[in-house]
């Protein structure tokens, strides 16, 4: 059946952050930072596998990486994997039922217990040591 | 809060939205709303309700773009004078509001809902501590709306996926010290597409009307799976 017809809402409802909090977020972050980091171990990989071309291949290819935008690239990678790393342990965590709370006979206003602030923290702190890495990333590569 | 809203209903023949005015009071709720329309402007508007006051998980649907009961939400809880009604997402829809609950209602049977124990020694039902019903109470409430599956994004593009809905379920009676089939229930859900497929975005309990928690059963129910929790 097409996804028209089951009415499902696809990539785009996947993707769509806005809807259900910082949690929701962090989903989304977790897997574009997942997918753009296995997009730079695949370059990662043929960039050192240019050792096999000997010391000039090696330079050659270290020359033509030695460029800002690269170094744009490398910023955006310290950032994804300093988040990816903080928030897959929370979810490491979580999948493993740890930190998610304990049942209990829930009253209105339901708050769920798995959303905790432990997890939001978790969260926030994941973007903001994220942000910090870049930050200091761009001062080793720019040298500011 | 103005005396009439604007409700805009998405209509499946047209694939488009109608707009009715509506006069409301602090009180009214989006499902009344809708049955005003459909009683004095327009009885060809499809919805699906019944006990009005979220019990019997009928009246789900993305209203304002997150899935809510439409009894369950009033006016006065949404931002603005306009209000926006479409049919659950990951639910195949039958007419305008009303969705197919077929894929819901065969994962749940799939897990198998009910106890199973032999017969009591005794006249006395299966005895159970408060602390032993604690563990699953809370999931014995869910009503099968479906809001759970409708904003879960692993729904949204896995047709094979259990489901938040039955995999709390699932956890429920796992949980339930009574029930004697554990075994026979893990390892329907112990597939790529059951309780492995749950990326723990939370999204299933930010919506749950009745404070099921779908993400935490099933968080602990694989906890449980991998020997991490008793
Ligand atoms: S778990 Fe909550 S949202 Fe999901 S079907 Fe049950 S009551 Fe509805
Ligand atoms: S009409 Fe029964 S839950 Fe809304």
């Amino acid at each position: 059946m097409d996804s028209k017809k089951n009415n499902r809402e696809g990539i785009g409802g996947m993707a769509n952050p806005g809807r259900y909090g910082i949690e929701r977020v962090a989903y989304w972050l977790m897997r574009l930072s997942g997918l753009g980091l296995l997009v730079y171990f695949i370059a990662h990989i043929y960039e050192t596998s240019s050792i096999l071309r000997g010391e000039v291949g090696w330079n050659e290819l270290m020359a033509m990486t030695d460029t800002p935008e690269f170094h744009i690239v490398l910023i955006i990678v310290i950032g994804m994997c300093v988040f990816h790393t903080v928030n897959g342990i929370r979810v490491m965590l979580g999948h493993g039922g740890i930190g998610v709370g304990r049942p209990t006979r829930p009253d209105y206003p339901y708050e769920p217990a798995s959303q905790n602030m432990r997890h939001k923290i978790t969260i926030y702190s994941a973007i903001v040591l994220a942000a910090v890495a870049m930050i200091y990333g761009s001062t080793v590569l720019f040298g500011v | 809060m103005s005396d009439t809203v604007k409700l805009r209903i998405r209509r499946s023949a047209t694939d488009d939205f109608d707009e009715f005015t509506i006069p409301v009071q602090k009180w009214t709720t989006i499902l009344e709303c809708i049955l005003y329309a459909k009683y004095k402007i327009d009885h060809s508007i499809a919805v699906r309700y019944s006990c009005r006051q979220a019990t019997c998980g009928s009246c789900g649907m993305k209203i304002n773009g997150k899935p809510s009961l439409a009894c369950f939400t009033k006016v006065s809880e949404i931002d603005g004078d306009t209000i926006t009604v479409e049919p659950m997402a990951n639910f195949p829809v039958i007419r305008d509001l009303a969705v197919k609950f077929d894929r819901l209602f065969k994962n749940h049977r799939d897990i198998i809902p009910y106890m199973n124990n032999d017969p009591p020694d005794s006249s006395r039902m299966h005895l159970q501590s408060p602390e032993e019903l604690d563990r699953f109470i809370q999931f014995a409430n869910c009503i099968k709306c479906g809001l759970c599956n409708s904003a879960c994004p692993t729904m949204a593009t896995d047709t094979s996926f259990t489901g938040p809905q039955a995999l709390a379920q699932a956890y429920r009676y796992v949980a339930d010290s009574r029930d004697k089939d554990k075994d026979k229930r893990l390892r329907i859900i112990d597939d790529s597409h059951g309780i492995w497929r749950c990326h723990f975005a939370g999204s299933c309990s930010q919506v749950c009307p009745k404070g099921v928690d779908p993400a935490m059963g099933i968080q602990l129910l694989r906890g449980y799976m991998l020997g991490l929790n008793d």
